[in-house]
């Protein structure tokens, strides 16, 4: 006889979990009665969102499904944020739930919350759990549904008397998972293949535009092989970074309302695009009649809900990318010369690099170049949100997938420390860094105490402008300079990562930055950069809202 | 825009409507008509609704719906030869001597059928097309309409052709 909490913990054992984030409380105590000598290791985090940030950096990170676990009521609302940020970048991570017990469903009962409802539209499935036979089933469609086709979360809600009560059951004993209602198409239509390379023989002016679906299908070895067999520039979305080397002669770097001009004029001049793995999302295309208006389109998804939802597309090719990608490689056999089209992008990326004024002010972007200088594309770069995140989009040069995690499509502040926590026990041996802004990291700077406790070596570098960094620079471009609550006082953050137990420095000037950041990759615990930088400094170039991509401004050396 | 009217295969459990409807509402879709109830499949139900929307709107609906786990079909209906019916219970004042005698005999018209008698009301069970109901009501107003019931639509494809599982 088991107690469904003794199935849950074995079966996530089955499934090959090994680490999970969570926090307990009441309606969970079975489970965490369960886990106090089970082998499975938890993660106290110190906020329930953390623990959903956390499993979801580690899935990212991993490739593999991450797990985050909470209470009843206000732990399962605390996962909310999280859950919603990994349905919108298509991450897989299980989110188990207590509830309260069944006899008291619908009862306004103490910590009681209606979190199946509630997740309904930021999950890809979810459960209520009302019988104990029926958990370790579900436990199995959850990872399942998880991790296959188009990826995300899955939430599994338990009340406490069916994690209590105990049956018979064997994990290893049940049937393969069959779901009449889920069967995601993973090879590409033969015909749609053949016509997308026939039209790629016709183009004269071609761009590849690569978004998360690369990454997320592990995909990135056949991007490359198709671009350089086929010769066609790339343009990768936000979540498409380090699907090709950032400093690969065919790399434009990324498109959209803070991507690259080179980027933005080939999409814009393109007579083929083809879109793999990338939903036409509206920070890519500014201005949608006028994204990619003299282009074909060729679109490659899994999920055919993506196709034609906001672009028309001309082939659309529904499947696994990367199966499309190997099945599109296995039939190439005409090739065309884009000479003409390559040097026009040539000149485009020459006379238009990414630029930031070097003056001996503390630059934001200086600090993410000599990061990635110094790290020289190993290590796993997490991000913030908001001008953190588009410097480091910019100014880091990521060689690999899954080396970069953010949050693009929620553009969760406060995502980043705890993702940061999860990516870590993806990759134990790799140098973990937070790219933050002083705003963001406080949105769930009580990690301090998660890092401090367990030694998790995440390294925190804050480009601490006192502001709500990107709000601010549309306040001064579009809204008058009218700086409505968007200036913060300013913190020590040095003093608050002492207090929790953790080492830091301040840094005012250039020369401090080099030797502050080769002191914290050389620490082995966790560290904190305070970086004072440029208080005004902006993110450029920019598509302002509702312009074409091609109408950048700034970005231009003075 | 134009009504469109969908067919919904999905398991029979607890939740599955809300998934389906939250869809609709939650992409700024009105449904305009809603029948829910089992069908020749263990285990499965058949959602009739009743959307208003453009091609391009409905495709998206359609699409999204097929991606919830639960639902295991979803066919358009609209431009293909269908039947389509609704039910109303309509409770009419129809007092004897007075009315109750062109009541009946609208009833007799419209092959509706009496199905309690009170003293001064009488329920009428009608089944039809949305626009022969209409009417129907349309014409028993004058009597009084005290209390007015109906059911979404329910459609099936004409012919032999049949909406079976399997996506």
């Amino acid at each position: 006889m088991k107690t469904g909490a003794k199935i849950l913990v074995e079966g996530l054992q089955r499934e090959g979990v090994e680490t999970i984030f969570g926090y307990p409380g009441g309606v969970v105590l079975p489970i965490y009665d369960e886990l106090y000598d089970s082998s499975l290791r938890h993660i106290l985090v110190r906020h329930e969102q953390a623990a959903a940030h956390a499993a979801d950096g580690f899935a990212r990170a991993s490739g593999r499904v991450g797990v985050c676990l909470a209470t009843s009521g206000p732990g399962a609302c605390n996962l909310v944020t999280g859950i919603a940020t990994a349905y919108m970048d298509s991450v897989p991570i299980v989110a188990i739930t207590g509830q309260v017990p069944t006899s008291l469903l619908g009862n306004d009962a103490f910590q009681e919350s209606d979190i199946t409802g509630i997740t309904l539209p930021i999950t890809k499935h979810n459960y209520l759990v009302k019988r104990t036979e029926d958990l370790g089933r579900v436990l199995q469609e959850a990872f399942y549904i998880a991790g296959t086709g188009r990826k995300g979360p899955v939430l599994v809600d338990i009340p406490k008397d069916v994690s209590m009560r105990s049956i018979e059951y064997d994990y290893a004993a049940s049937e393969p998972v069959t779901l009449r209602g889920y069967q995601p198409t993973l090879r590409g239509h033969a015909k749609q293949i053949d016509k997308a390379l026939e039209m790629i023989i016709e183009a004269e002016q071609p761009v590849i535009y690569a978004g998360g679906g690369i990454i997320a299908s592990d995909a990135s070895e056949e991007l490359v092989r198709l671009a350089e067999t086929l010769v066609i520039p790339v343009t990768t979305t936000l979540m498409g970074l380090g699907a090709i080397p950032c400093d690969h002669p065919l790399n434009l770097g990324m498109l959209g309302m803070h991507g690259t001009r080179s980027a933005n004029y080939a999409v814009t001049e393109s007579d083929l695009l083809i879109a793999i793995g990338a939903r036409f999302d509206d920070r890519v295309t500014g201005k949608l009649d006028s994204f990619a208006s003299h282009a074909r389109i060729i679109h490659i998804d899994i999920d055919p809900a993506e196709i034609g939802k906001n672009k028309k597309v001309d082939v659309p090719i529904v499947g696994d990318v990367r199966s499309v990608l190997q099945d599109m490689l296995a039939k190439l056999q005409k090739k065309k010369s884009y000479d003409r089209w390559l040097a026009r992008i040539r000149g485009w990326k020459e006379k238009h690099p990414l630029q930031y004024v070097s003056d001996n002010c503390l630059r934001p972007q200086y600090v993410v170049e000599e990061l990635s200088s110094l790290l020289n594309g190993e290590g796993i770069i997490v991000s913030e949100v908001g001008q953190n995140q588009m410097w480091t989009a910019q100014y880091f040069c990521f060689r690999k997938p899954r080396t970069w995690i953010t949050s693009g499509g929620l553009g969760t502040m406060g995502y980043g420390f705890p993702a940061a926590i999860g990516a870590h026990f993806a990759c134990p041996d790799q140098t973990v860094f937070d790219i933050a802004g002083d705003g963001s990291f406080q949105m769930n700077i009580q990690e301090l105490s998660t890092v401090a406790s367990n030694n998790i070596p995440v390294k925190v570098a804050i480009l601490n402008n006192r502001f709500l960094g990107m709000v601010r620079q549309w306040q001064e471009l579009f809204h008058n300079r009218r700086y409505s609550f968007t200036e913060l006082p300013p913190v020590d953050f040095v003093k608050v990562a002492n207090a929790y137990g953790v080492d830091g420095i301040k840094v005012e000037s250039c020369e401090e930055v080099v030797p502050a950041l080769k002191a914290a990759i050389e620490t082995d615990g966790p560290f904190v950069l305070d970086f004072r930088v440029e208080r005004e400094e902006n993110v450029f170039p920019m598509v302002p809202a509702g312009a074409a991509i091609n109408e950048m401004i700034g970005g231009k050396q003075e | 825009m134009k009504p469109h009217t969908l067919s919904v295969l999905v398991e029979n459990k607890a939740g599955v409507l809300s998934r389906v409807t939250g869809l609709f509402s939650r992409r700024g879709y009105n449904i305009e008509s809603l029948a829910v109830g089992i069908c020749e499949e263990p285990g499965m139900s058949r959602i009739t609704i009743v959307c208003i929307g453009d091609d391009a709107g409905i495709e998206q609906v359609m699409k999204q719906l097929n991606k919830l786990i639960d639902v295991i079909k979803v066919s358009d209906l609209t431009d293909n030869e269908r039947v389509e019916r609704e039910l109303a219970l309509i409770k009419v004042t129809a007092e004897p001597g007075t009315s109750r005698a062109e009541v009946m005999q609208l009833a007799t018209i419209f092959r509706a059928q009496i199905i309690d008698v009170a003293a001064k009301t009488i329920i009428l069970s009608i089944t039809g097309d949305t626009e022969k109901i209409d009417a129907f009501e349309k014409l028993l107003r004058q009597y009084g309409v005290k209390e007015l019931v109906r059911t979404g639509r329910i459609a099936m494809l004409r012919g032999s052709k049949v909406l079976k599982g399997g996506k």
